[in-house]
């Protein structure tokens, strides 16, 4: 028998691990959608939201390590699967299409790399703008130093028409991303039979599709609002 | 009888070393009855005929049984219809006047021998590392001395279908060989007779279809779509809980 690491490493090893850091993935988004939706709760919903995440100090380090170790295992795994599928056909096909149903071939499946790849890019400067950018000071009630107004920071960011539409769009993709992800993780998991493939399939895209409205909402919401929309509480 | 006229685009390629290009013939007396060998049989005697190398493909049957032909046709592995084989495909599924653009399987694990015959023993050697069960030789064992239930020869007999013939791989993104692995673990995991060796037979085969050359699989589910047989990519789901159980978790 192989060795743990041999048998990760194998095309089943390999998308088992894609899998499964494809649903811790999952996870951190749908808790980071929760969090950004307290945009529209009280007042001080999100800047609270922002402190006690804050405040959970060595245990965010921790879950910012795994959660780092994850992007970049999924990553990997994709990007080298893309790479090795030109290893695996030198000689491309003059013609090709797909046969259709049960094809799950579709502008998702085709392009998981190209929407990776631009979330990828996209993670480093959406860290750099909301994680270590600059924005004023400001007081929440339980806590008698200033803090970080963040919430100020998100509603005058996307103010900016650029900003507001280039989030729009990753949001978009990130949906593409997983209307094709979240069905291949659960194959890949071994979670589905031939009876409940289609449905599990039509799950994935719904989940993706509310996942990418719920993200993309926010910047479309405050731009087309002026930040003054009824349903952002000063 | 309808008589059609199709116009043909074929890979031509000497030899595995050599370069292959695309060579056009108009063929004007197609029966719509024809199969599409029969179609490329009498393009191969008029090329005969008038002095000229006909095209070299695969076939054997002509039942839709052995797996012998592959081609990919329109772009498609065993061509525009669902569930058949090549050999299966009848010209009426195509209009007088169209083109048809014919290549070989195209796979690095796949290499070209001549024109649209493909070197299909990888797969050979994917069986041979972990595809058979331990029986004992001399006369028939008693027929009924082994009780199966019948879900699990249902399972086994679903599987047991796949004829091999590579189009899983000629129509994947990722030119996976993962549809014909696990049809191959699936017909024999199941059944009492494969059980014995079903840790070793899947790890076996799964590292034999990653050295071959093979890619990865993405979950395209292209494979499904064109296999003649209908082979499920659940069974790809099942060669992973096996590999998992046998390796991982177990």
């Amino acid at each position: 028998m192989p060795s743990l690491l041999k048998a990760l490493s194998s095309q089943v090893g390999r998308k088992l691990l894609t899998g499964l850091t494809g649903v811790a993935l999952i996870v951190f988004i749908v808790v980071h959608l929760v969090g950004n939706l307290t945009l529209f709760g009280p007042p001080d919903a999100f800047n609270i939201y922002a402190y006690k995440l804050h405040s959970l100090g060595p245990l965010l380090w921790l879950a910012e390590i795994g959660l780092v170790a994850v992007f970049a295992i999924h990553s990997y795994i994709g990007l080298s699967i893309w790479w090795n599928r030109r290893k695996a056909r030198p000689q491309k096909y003059h013609v090709y299409s797909s046969k259709g149903a049960p094809s799950r071939q579709s502008l998702s499946s085709k392009s998981m790399a190209f929407t990776g790849v631009v979330m990828l890019i996209f993670i480093v400067f959406h860290v750099r703008a909301f994680k270590y950018g600059e924005t004023t000071m400001t007081s929440i009630p339980g806590v008698d130093y200033p803090v970080k107004d963040l919430k100020a920071l998100v509603i005058t960011s996307f103010l900016d028409p650029v900003m507001a539409f280039a989030y729009t769009f990753v949001m978009m993709l990130l949906g593409v991303h997983l209307g094709h992800g979240i069905w291949s993780a659960m194959i890949s998991l071994t979670l589905s039979n031939p009876q409940r493939s289609a449905a599990v399939y039509t799950a994935g895209t719904i989940i993706a599709a509310l996942l990418s409205v719920g993200f993309l909402f926010i910047p479309l919401y405050i731009y087309f609002t002026g930040g003054q929309g009824a349903l952002i509480q000063y | 009888m309808s008589q059609m006229t199709i116009h043909l685009k074929i890979w031509r390629q000497e030899g595995p070393d050599t370069k292959g290009a695309f060579e056009n013939h108009t063929l004007d007396t197609v029966n719509e009855h024809m199969s599409f060998l029969e179609m490329l049989d009498v393009l191969n005697e008029e090329l005969i005929l008038a002095g000229n190398e006909p095209f070299e493909f695969d076939y054997d049957c002509r039942e839709g049984i052995c797996g012998s032909c592959n081609l990919v046709i329109n772009g498609r592995a065993h061509g525009p219809k669902r569930l058949t084989a090549a050999c299966q495909l009848h010209m009426r599924n195509f209009k007088d006047g169209d083109s048809i653009v014919i290549e070989p399987a195209r796979a690095a694990a796949f290499p070209v021998i001549k024109d649209l015959v493909v070197d299909r023993s990888a797969f050979d050697r994917i069986i041979a590392a972990g595809g058979y069960i331990t029986v004992r030789t001399g006369s028939a064992p008693e027929a009924n001395s082994i009780p199966v239930e019948l879900e699990d020869s249902t399972f086994s007999f679903d599987y047991a279908a796949c004829i091999g013939c590579g189009a899983c791989v000629a129509a994947c993104p990722n030119s996976s060989a993962s549809l014909f692995t696990a049809a191959k673990l699936s017909h024999l995991n199941r059944l009492p007779q494969g059980e014995p060796e079903r840790e070793k037979r899947v790890v076996a085969m799964v590292e034999q279809m990653e050295k071959e050359g093979f890619g990865d699989c993405s979950n395209y589910g292209e494979c499904e779509a064109v296999c003649p047989k209908g082979i499920s990519i659940a069974s790809i789901a099942e060669m992973r809980r096996n590999y998992i159980k046998a390796t991982i978790a177990g």
